[in-house]
């Protein structure tokens, strides 16, 4: 939780990791790729305040210790959510999978949430992996990303009907919340790789899934809020939003964040500092300070409330986690409610 | 705003495996990038430069050939790749070789644009007059040697990534010029519109009433790769797709999109120039100081 002001913030973050990126979980044969992974990660990296910079060795593997201090001891993180990234193609253990995450985290009973994966390329082997996976560790949501390799493929798309078999099951499980991370490198290559468009079909055809846009679809942002404002189960995830512009880029970091604000809401829209990209700290107590410039550029955005930050510091993921929120963190009652689905439409006038 | 150029000194984030010396620290990169022309670094040329050349006489064709690089754009981010700062060599031999090299923000940046950068370049510097060969090397990408030898052999992108790609890359490149058009919009609209035009006045304006500008000059531009109306008597606002007038009650959307759609490429390219800042830490041949500075 956070303080200031006499505000108090409850803090989820819903985007995290726990990863091994060491030479010693390179697949030999496929080291300039693991290398590369990780070195582009590091360049991200350099985007956040100098004081907070890791060495690449520590960066490439941290410690439980490291991230225990990090993200709940510093840097204000009530509740957790690992997302797991797999990559097996060149991490010999998989660079972050759902076993790291939860070996580590049962350690700290009620710190975290653990989700787990899909790739719809592992057929009816990932289908079961799935549902041990949800019932092992008790997964309420699913990173996709979108762009993994995986046996000479380069990536799926959310509306290829072996995704939407996982879909079902999702479904069938229990499981609510599907977080996509869209990626570069996809079949077929000639297309934009980035495109959204297979995460509006997917979202029409399973209403009763909520699916959370990582990154708020960058470099697509303009493409993923277009569809998000006609999608009444499709969030914002502001992992990289914030710790890509707020320190470095502060005045795109306002337009992006009006832009946000306008087409997607601040009911749906949550925190997630991507750690170890970045650490929560400086995000978490930049964000509560932040509002946009005072100049006449901002003036027809939404406008930015203290409620407005509680919602997508921890509020808004609370609820679409089931997050139980102490009664001093929650919002009174005209101030809006988190996570709130079904008021998307497509915005005329304004 | 500060500039951390000294953080990552001697750290192994930067230029990355292929390179052959990678003990230079980050201000020699452009020189030891140079390839082939001798490593001095009394010839890399400054921000304004126009090449390295190990002859003498040839100075002018370099810097023909740097002012061609200048005309090709990354198709995402709709600005030169010179002064984004991918370009680290441009020389022309006595005999009139051309050697170019280019590098991008990531390992991963998409391959497809990637591809269109390298070609386009290959383009541009084929058609430098007194050029009778031209190489272009990208560096430092997981597809470096995919597209390097697809666009030497003059391939074409779906043959160059066969099984993985279906057709050529016009489609994606006009959806890009699209969203520029878009971004271009609001760059032409936003003065009008802060400096009192209501929204019907936009929408009634053609493009000959719109006092002369850069991004006029711009929007026209893309426009007309297009194939849209770009003419004075054409429509200020159009639709990307068919040109037509927009309808009186879609105005103010189609204003909110121009400005969504140049926030999105903006910050794209903010966090491309971070990227390849920290990555390289020297300035690309050809990048004016401020456009480096904009990744501080």
């Amino acid at each position: 939780m956070y303080e200031k002001n006499g505000e108090k913030y409850f803090v989820v973050d819903g985007h995290m990791h726990y990863w091994n990126a060491a030479p010693d979980n390179w697949v030999p044969g496929a080291e300039q790729y693991a290398k590369g992974w990780i070195e582009c990660f590091y360049g991200y990296h350099q985007l956040g305040p100098p004081e907070t910079k890791w060495p690449m060795e520590k960066y490439q593997k941290y410690s439980e210790d490291d991230l225990m201090k990090d993200v709940f001891e510093d840097g204000h993180v009530d509740v957790a959510i690992f997302q797991p990234t797999y990559l097996k193609e060149w991490y010999k253990e998989g660079f972050n999978t759902t076993e790291r995450n939860a070996t580590m985290g049962e350690r700290h009973p009620g710190k975290f949430v653990y989700n787990t994966r899909w790739d719809p390329r592992d057929g009816d082997v990932g289908l079961e992996m799935l549902r041990r996976n949800v019932e092992r560790y008790g997964s309420k949501g699913c990173k996709l990303y979108t762009a993994e390799w995986n046996n000479g493929s380069r990536g799926w798309k959310l509306s290829d009907p072996g995704a939407y078999r996982y879909l079902e099951a999702c479904q069938e499980l229990g499981i609510k919340n599907i977080h996509v991370h869209k990626g570069p490198t996809i079949w077929p290559l000639d297309k934009d790789a980035f495109d959204v468009a297979d995460v509006d079909h997917a979202a029409t055809d399973f209403p009763e899934l909520n699916f959370i846009v990582e990154h708020v679809g960058l470099p697509r942002i303009d493409d993923f809020c277009y569809m998000a404002t006609q999608e009444p189960n499709v969030y914002a995830g502001l992992s990289v939003a914030i710790g890509a512009h707020m320190y470095i880029r502060p005045n795109f970091f306002a337009r992006v964040m009006g832009e946000l604000m306008f087409w997607v809401g601040e009911d749906k829209m949550t925190f997630g500092s991507d750690y170890a990209i970045w650490e929560p700290k400086w995000q978490v107590e930049g964000f509560v300070d932040w509002n946009y410039p005072d100049r006449p550029e901002f003036a027809d955005y939404p406008k930015v409330t203290t409620a407005t930050k509680k919602k997508i510091l921890g509020l808004n993921a609370a609820k679409l986690y089931g997050i139980e929120v102490p009664a001093e963190f929650r919002l009174a009652t005209d101030q809006g409610t988190p996570a709130a689905p079904g008021d998307a439409q497509l915005v005329a006038g304004a | 705003m500060t500039a951390p150029a000294t953080s990552r000194a001697g750290g192994p984030g930067g230029s990355s495996s292929r390179a052959s010396s990678p003990a230079a620290g980050p201000r020699d990169g452009a020189c030891r990038l140079a390839g082939q022309a001798p490593s001095v670094p009394g010839e890399v040329p400054g921000p304004s430069g126009s090449g390295v050349s190990p002859g003498g006489g040839v100075r002018p064709r370099a810097s023909a050939a740097l002012a061609a690089l200048a005309t090709v754009r990354d198709p995402e981010l709709d600005e030169p790749i010179t002064s984004l700062g991918f370009v680290t060599a441009c020389t022309v031999s006595a005999d009139g070789d051309a050697r170019v090299r280019l590098r991008l923000p990531t390992y991963f940046c998409a391959p497809n644009f990637a591809f269109l950068m390298v070609a386009d370049a290959y383009d541009a510097i084929s058609g430098v007059p007194g050029v009778r060969s031209t190489e272009v090397v990208l560096e430092d990408h997981f597809a470096s040697d995919a597209i390097n030898g697809g666009v030497a052999a003059q391939a074409g992108f779906a043959a160059t990534f066969d099984g993985e790609a279906v057709s050529e890359l016009h489609g994606l490149r006009a959806d890009f010029l699209r969203k520029a058009v878009m971004a271009g919009t609001d760059q032409v609209c936003r003065p009008l519109l802060a400096a009192g035009a209501s929204r019907a006045a936009l929408l009634a304006m053609t493009l000959g009433e719109v006092p002369a500008s850069g991004a006029l000059d711009r929007l026209r531009q893309r426009r007309a790769e297009l194939g849209l109306p770009a003419g004075d008597g054409a429509p200020l606002l159009i639709d990307p797709v068919t040109g037509a007038r927009i309808a009186e009650e879609a105005v103010p959307v189609h204003l909110r999109r121009a400005r969504l759609t140049r926030v999105s490429i903006e910050a794209n390219g903010s966090i491309c120039r971070g990227l390849l800042r920290h990555r390289y830490g020297s300035a690309g041949l050809g990048q004016a100081p401020e456009e480096e500075r904009k990744a501080q």
